[in-house]
């Protein structure tokens, strides 16, 4: 049985349509991301999830439990980290976790996850003295101090700089190690790549596609870019009649040749055959970026 | 649960300073500055007999229910909103309305240890004496808690951020003062804006708690009007509650 099951949610807020259609399921002991852009309704969607939003139409499950009508089971069971939701300024780290810790039945250590979230020598420190990225880390310690089988993570890295971002990126996978399943919001592409096992690519409201970062590259006809600077000129029509080559471009002194998966295999094979040199070569790959592009027809911004 | 909160919402309020210090120096400072001043113990015919220890003490106890009920408590609640602390709250197993009833808790227990300060350091240090009609003097203070925390709760409810919340309980608090007879004294007020003031919530509140104090009976009418704006204004505030920004 998946941990969570969405089927055909559709909400909408008075005249604009959040989610239009969104099914997906997540397995047991899976990162699972919903990656889009902003506005295509990733939030609405795990709200719907954590039980803060009820759906016009279609069925949330969550370990079995409806969190609209098992509202009490899911809250027990799902810890939750809300986009831009912060603390009072003056609660320190140790009391917001021993806080939330007495709202559960049988909560986690505050004390092991404040060394899980390497917060342990900020436990006395107060929210509105802590960096963006141990803020965050917070968030993720009091999404878990109910232990629970499920934690939903939303938009976890946005306005945390890069250092920040990586750091934070550790602790989800420390959280994947512990066996808790994760549900995470995203609209950074490297991020998705990084953490999740599999995605659900949303776009308007509807799920585009889903599969892992590398199934959903493999979705995309796959296409390599190859450029380098020959050691002497070569004809265009020695690198034109491979089958594996798609065009070749003049670039100055470099060439700039485009084709399928095997391309570079067949350009470096011919070239060797004429004793050319490809000086300075590089190789461009489909990225989870081209696929997304190509599944949705537009760009994530980061 | 309940109690966790309200101890962890007491220690934040404590830290914040300016509320504890508005809520027991205020009374306090205006009770000793007038208790102290040449005469301030003798009753004078300008407060109606009273002395004017007596009536600043009086008028402490309308003042510390304003005060927690028009900026204090708006201001906490719709800041936690604004931060998202009760939307997060509403993803636990606990209810989000208990941080309202925390807030709740902590702002009467404020109130009753501030009164309680002002009667007993009036009465040792000026003679001020305990309200005589004490039951009346318990219901008047009951009442204007009712009307005051009622009508903050309901700023709180409308107010879509923690600066707004207080920019809206400042516009109702500086009104009501005036009204009220904080500024002037109700005696010396024009007759027009004595009988509209006796109606607000903190005039009523004020004159309530005077009448009593002294020894007289409180109004009726206007015990009535602080019951109709609790039951109002906490009708109002259920009605109007959201727990999210937006």
């Amino acid at each position: 049985m998946p941990i969570i099951e969405v089927r055909n949610l559709h909400k909408r807020y008075r005249r604009k349509v959040a989610v239009q259609d969104v099914s997906f399921a997540v397995e047991e002991g899976e990162v699972f991301g919903i990656l889009g852009p902003n506005g295509a309704g990733k939030t609405t969607t795990v709200e719907c999830v954590e039980g803060l939003r009820r759906p016009d139409a279609g069925t949330v499950s969550v370990l079995g439990f409806d969190p609209v009508r098992d509202a009490a089971e899911v809250r027990a069971r799902l810890g939750a980290q809300l986009q831009e939701s912060r603390l009072p300024n003056r609660i320190t780290v140790r009391e917001a976790l021993d806080l939330y810790a007495s709202f559960y039945n049988r909560p986690a250590d505050p004390a092991e996850l404040m060394d899980l979230l390497d917060l342990t020598s900020q436990s006395g420190t107060r929210f509105a003295k802590l960096s963006g990225g141990q803020q965050q880390r917070l968030s993720i310690a009091l999404a878990l101090i109910g232990d629970p089988k499920v934690a939903v993570l939303d938009e976890l890295t946005t306005g945390l700089d890069p250092q920040a971002r990586r750091d934070t990126w550790a602790m989800v996978e420390r959280i994947r190690e512990r066996g808790v399943t994760v549900l995470l919001v995203t609209h950074f592409m490297e991020e998705a790549e990084r953490l999740c096992d599999r995605l659900a690519v949303i776009d308007a409201g509807r799920v585009v596609a889903v599969d892992s970062p590398a199934g959903l590259v493999a979705r995309v006809e796959p296409e390599q870019c190859i450029r380098f600077r020959p050691s002497r000129p070569v004809p265009d029509a020695l690198l034109r009649d491979l089958p594996e080559v798609r065009s070749v471009v003049r670039r100055g002194e470099g060439l700039v040749v485009t084709g399928t998966a095997e391309v570079l295999q067949a350009v470096t094979s011919v070239l060797a055959r004429n004793q050319i040199i490809a000086a300075d070569l590089r190789v461009e790959r489909t990225s989870l970026d081209d696929a997304f592009a190509a599944l949705t027809g537009r760009t994530l911004e980061s | 649960m309940l109690t966790k909160i309200t101890l962890m919402e007491f220690r934040l309020f404590v830290r914040e300073m300016v509320g504890p210090a508005l809520v027991m120096a205020l009374p306090v400072a205006l009770l000793l500055g007038f208790g102290y001043m040449p005469g301030g113990t003798k009753g004078s015919k300008d407060l109606a007999g009273q002395s004017a220890a007596e009536y600043i003490a009086s008028i402490d106890v309308g003042l510390v229910l304003v005060v927690l009920g028009f900026t204090i408590l708006p201001s906490v609640i719709s800041d936690y909103r604004e931060k998202g602390v009760l939307r997060r709250l509403g993803t636990t197993p606990v209810r989000p309305s208990r941080l309202l009833l925390a807030q709740l808790i902590i702002m009467s227990a404020s109130a009753v240890v501030s009164v309680t300060t002002v009667v007993l350091l009036g009465s040792a240090l000026f003679g001020t004496p305990v309200p005589v009609r004490f039951g009346w003097f318990v219901l008047a203070v009951l009442l204007g808690m009712g009307a005051l925390f009622g009508i903050g709760l309901v700023v709180a409810a409308v107010a879509p951020s923690g600066r707004a919340g207080t920019a809206f309980g400042m516009v109702l608090f500086f009104p009501s003062m005036l009204l009220g007879g904080v500024y002037i004294p109700r005696e010396k007020e024009a007759a027009a804006m004595r009988a509209v003031g006796d109606f607000t919530p903190l005039g009523a509140t004020l004159k309530t708690v005077r009448d009593s104090w002294q020894g007289l009976d409180p109004r009726p009418a206007q015990l009535a009007a602080l019951a109709a704006y609790a039951v109002l204004a906490l009708v109002a505030a259920v009605r109007f509650f959201r727990w999210e920004a937006r």
